[in-house]
């Protein structure tokens, strides 16, 4: 381009014409405006629920979370234009979403705890409910069967879901039988755990007629339900092994299968186990399978394979559906039961977290 | 399923022979040992157990459920024909599964939104397990606070519903004085589901390409509007699938629906009366312990049915998912 050129471009530049000065800064509310409308809508909500004297903690809340959508809506439409206003409101109802998704979560545990109190004593882990007819008694026996159900399950699933998942990432990559597993290990996650239950009693009632009730089955049943979850979470924590590890050891002339033992499921050992963790403790909630063909009984039974066994969700549902004369230590009974059982679930997620973070290979 | 096989069997041949020679075309094979065969048939063996479980499932169902459906329909349970007997069930664990669907969803976008793209950095991660935690609090123990806390409550809401609304069929009435209702059931396994759409819809989010939402926050879009455009396209699939296993597990789950609903065989769209239908899952966790004979094979052959329509439900999510994985280059 001449210089010639670009004094004609430049010359044929208009100059701006004599109007208001652009600015690229849009009107704004200030940062403090949403806790300002905030608080303001809960004022005045509250004020007219007080005058009217229908005054509920949810009606309250659920009429602020309105009343303050709607005003931060107007005023930011009418000072800030409409795109702003929209960007604002959907801010809120997500934020609202979320807390609305946390209420029946503190819920749960406020009234779980508030009505497993009651019975949340020595009793309750000493004794059974053999010749307990109204007060005492206790979940003994369940807890009992849930520790044994739940571990023979997963001495059966363990085993099966690691090796499965060694599989699909060390060997069978891309081969039609590593396809063929993924999906039904997919498909086998969305089984219902009743029908998990049908099938243990399908299978052991051929054998042993359709009267049995048996904790192994219940086990049986619980690990179809476990598999899979050993299998996706155990096969996601190796597959982020590098791969430069694997090489390592090949070039050093390791075997496969030591390289896969000493290399491969150390290093992913951390989440391998809380993987297993998480998998337990969705397990050991189960009730409708262990319902179905491992029964209820009121004494303790330590042998799986004789024999009905209580576990504590089956103790704790039995309790509440079907209660004895006096009503009410039944209904605490399954109450401490539920409690109990969300203390277990609770420090098993824990665990698993706590065990992923410490033990976590260090990669940098 | 040959390839597997065929190429151990290669590999088996040519080790004792596999002194290296460096003008062969083929690269040396490394040795197996015994050990290395054993791992990998033990791996491939646990593999094929988990495909035998699974057409055992089927299969022992199957085999269970005949002799109800070969059965004449006098001596069934009820005194009537086997989809007499099941259709109810089916209308009340559909019924009961889109509802918690319809509320689960748009509450589970939301969520996943906040956590990925609203929260705090520093928050984010903390959050998502809170609501992973929801997951992890067992059936029964939902049920309970189903029943001794929803129900009740909800008796405030019904009442609303069917004075304003009750030209609606579903808000009819009359209000059942307990709140043992079809819409508590619903809240319920909404609640229940919502973890799972969650954590599938913040996957996707979170996949989104950044370059995408910088570009979009560069043309001058707000926040909403960058989602709108670059986020939920993205995702969409993420959330239908995820929204469908949700669908899965809300049409098995048992145990809430069995502790809230004294059901009945009938079928009816009215959400808020104390007459409802029951689930197969509910329906064959109250009945299973207290039958014998025929009664058993039939509830086993509900059961069936339910595992054919999980099955049908959570084959399409897992299509869906798969089907998007292959172009999204999450991979």
């Amino acid at each position: 381009m001449s210089i010639e050129n670009r004094v004609d471009v430049e010359s044929q530049v208009e100059p701006p014409p004599p109007q208001a000065p652009v600015t690229l800064v849009h009107a704004e509310l200030p940062r403090w405006a949403p806790y300002g409308i905030l608080a303001g809508s809960l004022v005045v909500v509250g004020g007219l629920l007080a005058a009217t004297g229908s005054f509920g903690v949810g009606l309250f809340v659920f009429l602020s979370a309105i009343v303050f959508g709607l005003a931060t809506y107007v005023i930011s439409r009418v000072v800030e234009g409409g795109r702003k206003a929209t960007d604002r409101l959907v801010t809120i109802v997500v934020t609202v979403a979320f807390l609305i998704a946390l209420i029946p979560l503190i819920s749960v545990v406020i009234t779980v705890v508030g009505n497993g109190v009651a019975r949340f004593d020595g009793a309750f882990f000493t004794s059974s409910m053999r010749g307990v007819v109204g007060e005492g008694g206790g979940g003994y026996h369940a807890i009992v069967g849930t520790l044994i159900i739940t571990a023979l399950a997963a001495v059966m699933s363990i085993p099966i879901g690691v090796l499965t998942a060694v599989y699909l990432v060390e060997y069978g990559v891309k081969s039609r039988l590593a396809r063929a597993i993924t999906f039904f290990v997919d498909v086998m996650t969305g089984i219902p755990s009743i029908v998990a239950g049908l099938f243990a009693f399908a299978l052991f009632a051929l054998f042993f007629g359709p009267s049995i009730r048996l904790g192994f089955a219940g086990a049986v049943a619980l690990s179809v339900l476990m598999i899979p979850v050993v299998v996706r979470s155990t096969e996601e924590m190796l597959k982020i092994v590098p791969n430069e590890l694997r090489e390592a050891a090949f070039a050093l002339g390791t075997p496969k299968w030591r390289t896969i033992m000493k290399v491969v499921i150390p290093t992913s050992i951390a989440g391998i186990v809380s993987g297993i963790t998480l998998a337990i403790a969705r397990v050991i909630g189960e009730t409708a399978p262990l319902l179905i063909i491992a029964g209820l009984t009121t004494g303790v039974n330590f042998n799986p394979f004789s024999g009905r066994m209580t576990t504590l969700p089956v103790f704790a549902f039995n309790s509440y559906a079907a209660p004895g004369v006096p009503r009410e230590p039944f209904i605490d009974r399954a109450w401490t039961s539920a409690l109990v059982l969300i203390i277990i679930v609770l420090v098993l997620n824990l665990v698993a977290r706590l065990v992923a973070r410490v033990f976590a290979p260090k990669t940098r | 399923m040959l390839p597997p096989f065929h190429h151990q069997r290669e590999d088996a041949v040519s080790a004792p022979t596999s002194t290296p020679t460096p003008t062969t075309a083929t690269p040396p094979k490394a040795v197996q040992q015994p050990g290395d065969r054993i791992f990998a048939g033990a791996a491939r063996g646990a593999g094929i157990l988990i495909l035998v479980v699974l057409a055992g499932v089927a299969a022992f169902l199957v085999i269970q459920a005949v002799p109800a459906i070969l059965a004449p329909s006098s001596e069934l349970p009820g005194g009537t024909s086997l989809f007499a007997y099941i259709g109810p069930l089916i209308f009340g664990t559909l019924l009961s599964a889109l509802i918690a669907l319809l509320i689960a969803t748009p509450l589970a976008v939301a969520v996943a939104l906040f956590i990925t793209h609203y929260a705090p950095r520093r928050l984010a991660q903390g959050l998502g397990y809170l609501i992973d935690l929801l997951a992890a609090v067992p059936s029964i123990v939902f049920g309970l606070w189903g029943v001794a806390v929803l129900a009740p409550a909800s008796l405030g809401l019904s009442t609303w519903l069917t004075t304003y609304l009750g030209w609606i069929p579903l808000f009819a009435g009359p209000v059942s004085a307990t709140g043992r209702t079809m819409l508590v059931v619903g809240i319920t396994l909404a609640v229940m589901i919502l973890p799972i759409i969650t954590a599938v819809s913040r996957e996707v989010f979170l996949q989104t390409p950044r370059l995408h939402e910088e570009a979009a926050l560069a043309l001058g879009a707000t926040r909403w509007e960058m989602i709108r455009m670059a986020v939920l396209p993205f995702g969409r699939s993420g959330i239908i699938s995820g929204a469908m296993l949700g669908l899965g597990r809300a049409l098995g789950e048992t145990m809430a629906v069995a502790i809230i609903l004294s059901g009945s065989g009938i079928i009816t769209f009215n959400l808020i009366s104390s007459s409802n239908p029951s689930s197969i899952a509910a329906n064959i966790a109250l009945q299973f312990p207290d039958s014998t004979g025929l009664a058993v094979n039939t509830l086993i052959a509900s059961g069936l049915v339910l595992f054919l329509i999980t099955l049908l439900v959570n084959s399409l999510a897992r299509y869906i998912i798969n089907r998007r994985r292959e172009f999204s280059g999450a991979n």
